[in-house]
């Protein structure tokens, strides 16, 4: 008797939590700490200090080790997402700015913007693996689904750099427009979205031929805003592959894109200065950082709308959702 | 008798190797016409003997890691000379083959030097401020980056005009360049709404421009210049010569804020700018060249990017092609000020925002919130094309 109410007790519990609550890590770069928020409440939860200006972030796929760009300190800074501890460093080249990590958790790859290299770092032995000499002032890190091509966007040359994974050579190079700052691949890794924050654009190159080739520019129009201030820099695809979000920057809009025909749908009214975006692991929520109003909206990625928003520390930058 | 041929082909075929097919090789120069100068009032601003040559040489090292990924090589030649010497060195310079040249020179020389290269030639002006090398003597061989005096004198006209700092006294030298600048800060005021309500010239009576405890004369003098002026708001030095303004902040009778030539200053560039990314620029200027960037370092840098760009989209290196692409409504430059660069097709003027500095920080960037053009929000800086005189341009 007691047993079956405890069974049933759960499985009322189960159904009743519509999504688990995750912690999300939101940098400062100003205020030079991280806020946590939980993903079911939107509460502030805790902050902790993250270093000297905080900006790219990420975690690793079994939720252990969190990964902050001090970019005033020149390094990675890892930290315990349970106690907000600092555990070690990593090598990472002068003022890192955006990393991405291999699917399966290591290596680490950090763009250095001064060195006009991308550093591949093991974040178990917390050695440099290799530095690869890229275009000037390397931004958006991105690693292909297959994890075998890292994409390297390069904000001076204005290309996106198709690097091997094996061999760390430079395999294709594709022009893009200024400035570009962010590489997104589709979970198919047919399609990568490269925003380009002075052109204006997001270019959609093409990954199912044998070289990459830009298959279309996306464009930006929104009535009362003028077009300078279009500025696409995070993008963010879904995994079921209908939809893409880019944040505008100083527009103050994200913008909702038809991924089956790269058009734009609609644009979203967040804070100021939108930035960087993060999904939650089920795709139900989308977090945005909003520089210039310290907030995060949060929009429901269903009904394409802004719920919320949430204030965090000064000048919010990066932001991350731990995958447990 | 049989060696001499094989040795041939096997020659012919390293040749065929170490060629790849699609090299190009851009050649390019800055020309610097050095004029005889006194030292500044500030040893603060004692021109380095590398000055706009460093900007070249880091626009340079860009192009040349963008190129390596297209097979492009670039050659930088920098050259100073004496103002005497300038058309030898620009005839020299394309003997060697350099027909893209940026020229750092007064307006004269360089309105000179642009007759002389003839229609073969691009010239990218990254020094010469003169309003009528944009208007009516602009030559077609020529594309300004630097920024002209009205793009910097409205860029301070839409600053006090948002303070509300409206009433103007305009103090300016006596030397033809401030002349010229004083006319600009009349314009500009009454462009966007301010009024001047009196002027005052700062003569140049010669003689050394430091002397011992000179402050002691410098506190009791300007308090005298300035007394007993118009109620103003504000006080705009026009002193490009470099005699007088850095004296007036804390000195004026009354106590205003300077702006112009001293006190909040509009600039291309300035070595504090962090914004839009510009800390890495900044960084990688100074581990290159082991000083601060200048204004001439980035308009040249500029210079250099604008070939880059135009040569990397077109694939072309021929001044008339690169000078095509750059006019063409597809260029388009991201130089760290927040927005792509374009030129002015009317006149082949840079597009960019001005920064106004106190020396130690970027206090503003003009053009202003709220100031609007049907084009550009950046065209309302400068002489407009109606306003323009300048035919080279197909207008």
């Amino acid at each position: 008797m007691l047993r079956s109410a405890v069974v049933l007790l759960s499985a009322v519990l189960m159904f009743a939590a519509p999504a688990e609550a995750n912690k999300v890590f939101v940098t400062n770069e100003r205020s030079n700490n991280v806020t946590v928020l939980d993903s079911q409440s939107w509460e502030v939860i805790a902050t902790f200090p993250a270093g000297n200006r905080p900006r790219g972030i990420t975690i690793s796929p079994d939720g252990k080790e969190l990964y902050v760009c001090a970019s005033d300190d020149d390094t990675v800074r890892v930290f315990d997402p349970e106690t907000y501890k600092e555990l070690h460093t990593l090598p990472s080249g002068p003022d890192p700015e955006l990393f991405a990590l291999d699917p399966s958790g290591n290596p680490l790859y950090v763009a250095n913007e001064d060195d006009n290299l991308v550093t591949v770092v093991d974040v178990k032995t917390r050695r440099v693996l290799a530095e690869i000499p890229v275009g000037v002032e390397p931004e958006g890190v991105a690693v292909s689904p297959d994890a075998k091509t890292i994409i390297n966007t390069s904000e001076t040359t204005n290309m996106a750099h198709f690097i091997s994974a094996s061999t760390y050579e430079i395999e294709h190079n594709v022009r893009v427009d200024q400035r570009p700052r962010y590489a997104e691949f589709t979970a198919d890794g047919k399609k990568l979205y490269v925003s380009s924050e002075i052109g204006g654009t997001v270019s959609v190159i093409d990954l199912t031929a044998s070289e990459p080739a830009i298959a279309k520019k996306i464009n930006f129009a929104v009535p009362g805003i003028l077009p300078e201030w279009l500025q696409p820099v995070g993008v963010k695809a879904t995994k079921d592959g209908s939809r893409v979000f880019v944040a505008l920057g100083p527009a103050n809009r994200v913008a909702v894109i038809d991924a089956a025909k790269d058009e734009v749908l609609e644009y979203l009214l967040v804070g100021q200065r939108v930035w960087q975006m993060a999904f939650t692991p089920g795709e139900e929520f989308l977090i945005t950082t909003n520089g210039n109003s310290n907030d995060v909206s949060i929009i429901d990625v269903k009904e394409e709308t802004v719920i919320r928003s949430v204030q965090v520390g000064e000048q919010p930058w990066g932001v991350v959702v731990a995958p447990y | 008798m049989s060696k001499l041929p094989l040795t041939l082909a096997v020659f012919c075929a390293a040749m065929l190797i170490a060629l790849p097919l699609r090299a190009m090789e851009v050649k390019v120069a800055v020309l610097r016409v050095d004029r005889v100068v006194g030292p500044p009032i500030s040893r603060l601003d004692a021109p380095p003997a590398d000055l706009g040559f460093a900007g070249a040489l880091l626009g340079n090292e860009d192009n040349r890691t963008t190129g390596a990924f297209t097979d492009t090589d670039y050659t930088l030649k920098t050259q100073a000379v004496a103002l005497d010497k300038a058309g030898a060195a620009l005839d020299a310079l394309k003997a060697q083959g350099f027909n893209l040249i940026t020229v750092i020179a007064e307006g004269g020389a360089l309105k000179a030097l642009s007759d002389q290269a003839g229609p073969e030639v691009l010239l990218l002006n990254a020094g010469a401020r003169d309003e009528t090398l944009r208007d009516v003597d602009c030559r077609a061989n020529v594309l300004h980056v630097s920024p002209s005096r009205s793009m910097l004198s409205d860029s301070v006209i839409q600053f006090l005009m948002w303070k509300k700092w409206t009433r103007i006294l305009l103090i300016h030298g006596s030397h033809p360049e401030d002349t010229l600048l004083a006319e600009n800060y009349r314009k500009s005021a009454a462009k966007f709404g301010a009024e001047i309500v009196e002027e005052r010239e700062f003569v140049d009576t010669g003689g050394a421009r430091r002397t011992d405890t000179g402050h002691v004369m410098v506190q009791k003098q300007i308090p005298v210049f300035t007394q007993d002026a118009e109620d103003h708001d504000v006080i705009i030095a026009a002193d490009e010569a470099g005699v007088f303004a850095p004296y007036l902040p804390y000195h004026s009778w009354d106590p205003r804020p300077v702006a112009g030539s001293a006190g909040l200053r509009p600039v291309s560039w300035h070595a504090a700018q962090e914004a839009w990314g510009a800390t890495q620029f900044q960084r990688r200027f100074e581990k290159l060249t082991g000083r601060s960037m200048r204004e001439e370092d980035y308009q040249t840098w500029l210079a250099m990017r604008v070939i880059g760009e135009a040569v990397m989209q077109s694939g072309k290196t021929d001044p008339a092609s690169v000078r095509a692409y750059a006019l063409s409504e597809d260029f388009e430059l991201a130089a760290f000020k927040g927005q792509k660069l374009t030129f002015r097709p009317w006149n082949g003027q840079l597009r960019q925002p001005i920064l106004l500095t106190d020396g130690r920080v970027t206090v503003s960037v003009s053009p202003q919130d709220g100031y609007l053009h049907q084009r550009s929000p950046l065209d309302t800086l400068g002489i407009d094309a109606p306003e323009n005189a300048c035919h080279a341009f197909g207008g």
